[in-house]
């Protein structure tokens, strides 16, 4: 089938082209850090982890949201999601894949990365994320290739296929849930230290997810002669509505628990969010932006006038998945250090090569999901589906 | 042919299932780890703990500028003196009350308490989030005397532990530390670092193996720094300990510092 990635209009091909540049910058911007070493971020002793861990915990997000179309169309039979449950599970593919490559140039000594492997250790949670990333990225393409070969031979997938489709369903769920562990567990950075995190985790990989998917298909839509049906759409963005819902709820629990409860460690976070901390502000226009964002969705897709208007609802889609990248991508992982363990503030901006390497990372994924929806688009228009 | 390639698939998976469980089996085979016959001079504990009576630390301070305890261990360790606060490696140094303190600092504590600086290091935890966090093992606790250790090159630089440590005693090398060691001034018999990897105090274990006390504490020529077996009622940490009240940092996160301070 990856024949059909290989024929394409001028289009496809300028596409390929700008994501490979993309990719090369960054893979230069990485050669860079190899070299120098992480000194060339604007990482620090105080904020260790920056913009590649926080990309990495957002997109693990976006992955583990295919099951919001696996889910119904398999457990549930849910018809409409039947030509879009490939793209769910092609999406988690590329997505898995920045996640492990956002680790991979976080570490300081990428080459000793088997050790991991060579030294297993169950009681860390970083072990664990290794084992359910991987077995992710190896289910969904199993998965999504063996089904749409299947599709293609007009045949049904084979068998031994179902079980892996029942595993991956909580297999999405462990996937952000230990990401949420890597964070909740960690003594001493009270920001974090919430049990609702996994649950907040899913909330918005729920919405930031799906709202992704439904921009892509609108996208698929206009550029191909693919169709992901006007079921699907909706299914979708009553999905996004109310995870989007929840995801604003968990986060104003936990608001409620640091302002009620007056806790200095549970507020300064949020305090250095939204009005700066110590005279350091770097984030409040992010994260109101964030807010913004995310109320316009809310308006914006709480009503069903405005959420079965396909104009309306790509607005909405965008405001959910930046104003959700905003919180996770950009806020979560850097305000966990913020203030620092000594009750200090080191502020934390990324440097151009480290945004260099971020971009990169972005494109390639993007250039797998464009190969792997080439594909799958070719494959349904071979069989007129 | 058919029938073949089956058959040679099968070999094929069972020896590439021999060949992973190789590892394994040496491993089992291995039994009890390396044997080595122990320094006699080695000093022994079932858990190591220190002692530092920040009066002392201050009268000192105040005297002289007194850097001693850090000097002797930056050398002995080969720590590299980084000049931007952001990139800096520390074993061991000087932070504010209300920040070696954050969650107890009173504002009304008297004034050499809340100007002065207290000493800092590695807690050597009785329940390290360090080790947990850990996904390699290169920061282990070790099981004889409790010394919180780290294996340079088995570290991938993953920085877990920092995120984990709520002490703020661990250092990453965000680039070559080599560059900020004099080449004269190297101690051979302790490994530099290389970009990449964590580290932290390691209570002298290279010392205590020879029978030799922590560097920072044969350097204070105030005696200020006690260490001794936490174990033991009979040491001397643990009759300092009994006759006076200490502080410790963070206790409420339950990670069992062994590091108290006299105030």
């Amino acid at each position: 089938m990856l024949e059909k990635a290989l024929k394409g209009s001028q289009k496809y091909w300028s596409l390929l082209a700008a994501l490979a540049v993309l990719s090369g910058i960054g893979f230069a911007c990485f050669m860079l850090q190899l070299s120098q070493g992480l000194k060339i971020t604007g990482m620090s002793r105080d904020v260790s982890w920056g913009f590649y861990i926080a990309q990495f915990t957002f997109l693990v997000g976006v992955a583990a949201s295919a099951v919001m179309v696996v889910l119904p169309y398999y457990l549930h039979h849910v018809k409409d999601f039947g030509r879009i449950t490939i793209m769910g599970e092609f999406l988690a593919v590329s997505a898995v894949t920045m996640c492990l490559l956002f680790i991979v140039v976080d570490l300081g000594q990428p080459m000793r990365l088997l050790n991991v492997l060579l030294h297993p250790t169950p009681n860390s949670i970083l072990f664990w994320d290794m084992i359910v990333l991987n077995g992710y990225l190896f289910l969904n393409i199993v998965i999504g290739w063996t089904v749409l070969s299947a599709e293609r031979k007009e045949v049904p997938p084979p068998k031994w296929v179902k079980p892996l489709i029942y595993i991956s369903i909580p297999w999405a769920v462990s996937i952000h849930t230990v990401t949420a562990f890597l964070y909740a567990g960690l003594p001493g950075r009270h920001f974090w230290l919430t049990a609702i995190m996994a649950a907040r985790f899913l909330a918005s990989a729920f919405a930031s997810g799906p709202s992704l998917l439904i921009l892509l298909c609108y996208l698929l839509k206009k550029r191909t002669n693919f169709d992901p049906g006007d079921g699907a759409i909706k299914k979708l963005s009553q999905i996004v509505t109310y995870a989007m819902i929840t995801s604003v709820f968990f986060l104003l629990l936990e608001v409620f628990t640091a302002f009620y409860s007056q806790i200095p460690g549970h507020m300064h976070g949020f305090v250095y969010q939204f009005v700066g901390y110590e005279g350091h502000g770097e984030l409040v226009p992010f994260m109101w932006l964030s807010v913004l964002l995310s109320a316009t969705a809310l308006v914006l897709l709480v009503p069903p006038k405005f959420r079965n208007n396909e104009k309306l609802l790509k607005v909405a889609c965008v405001a959910v998945f930046f104003g959700l990248w905003l919180e996770k991508g950009v806020g979560l992982v850097v305000t966990g250090f913020i203030p620092n363990v000594f009750d200090k503030v080191t502020p934390y901006v990324p440097t151009v090569p480290e945004l260099g390497i971020t971009i990169g990372v972005w494109a390639t994924g993007f250039l797998i999901l464009t190969i792997l929806y080439k594909v799958a688009v070719g494959v349904k228009e071979e069989i007129g589906a | 042919m058919e029938k073949d390639r089956r058959e040679f698939l099968k070999i094929g998976g069972i020896s590439v299932l021999g060949l992973s469980a190789l590892p394994v089996f040496e491993a089992l085979a291995q039994g009890q780890g390396p044997k080595a016959m122990p320094d006699p001079r080695a000093l022994q504990a079932g858990q190591w703990a220190m002692v530092v009576d920040m009066k002392k630390c201050w009268e000192e301070q105040e005297k002289r500028q007194c850097k001693d305890c850090m000097d002797a261990c930056h050398k002995i360790h080969n720590v590299p003196t980084i000049p931007d606060p952001k990139r800096e490696i520390k074993w061991i140094w000087l932070e504010e009350y209300k920040h070696a303190f954050p969650d107890q600092a009173n504002e009304y504590a008297p004034e050499h308490v809340k100007e002065s600086p207290f000493l800092l290091l590695c807690n050597h935890c009785s329940n390290p989030p360090c080790v947990q966090v850990c996904p390699t093992k290169a920061t282990f606790k070790r099981a004889e005397d409790g010394v919180v250790l780290m294996d340079f090159h088995r570290c991938i630089g993953c920085r877990y532990c920092m995120a984990g440590c709520p002490y703020g005693a661990r250092s990453f090398n965000w680039g070559d530390p080599r560059e900020y060691l004099d080449p004269q001034q190297i101690n051979q018999a302790f490994p530099t670092r290389r970009k990449g990897v964590v580290e932290k105090c390691n209570f002298c274990a290279e010392r205590l193996a020879e029978g030799l006390p922590p560097a920072c504490v044969e350097a204070c020529k105030a005696k200020a720094l006690v260490y001794g077996d936490i174990t033991d009622p009979e040491s001397e940490v643990r009759k300092i300990l009994a006759g006076q009240y200490t502080l410790r940092r963070k206790i409420a996160l339950g990670t069992g510092p062994n590091v108290y301070y006299i105030i």
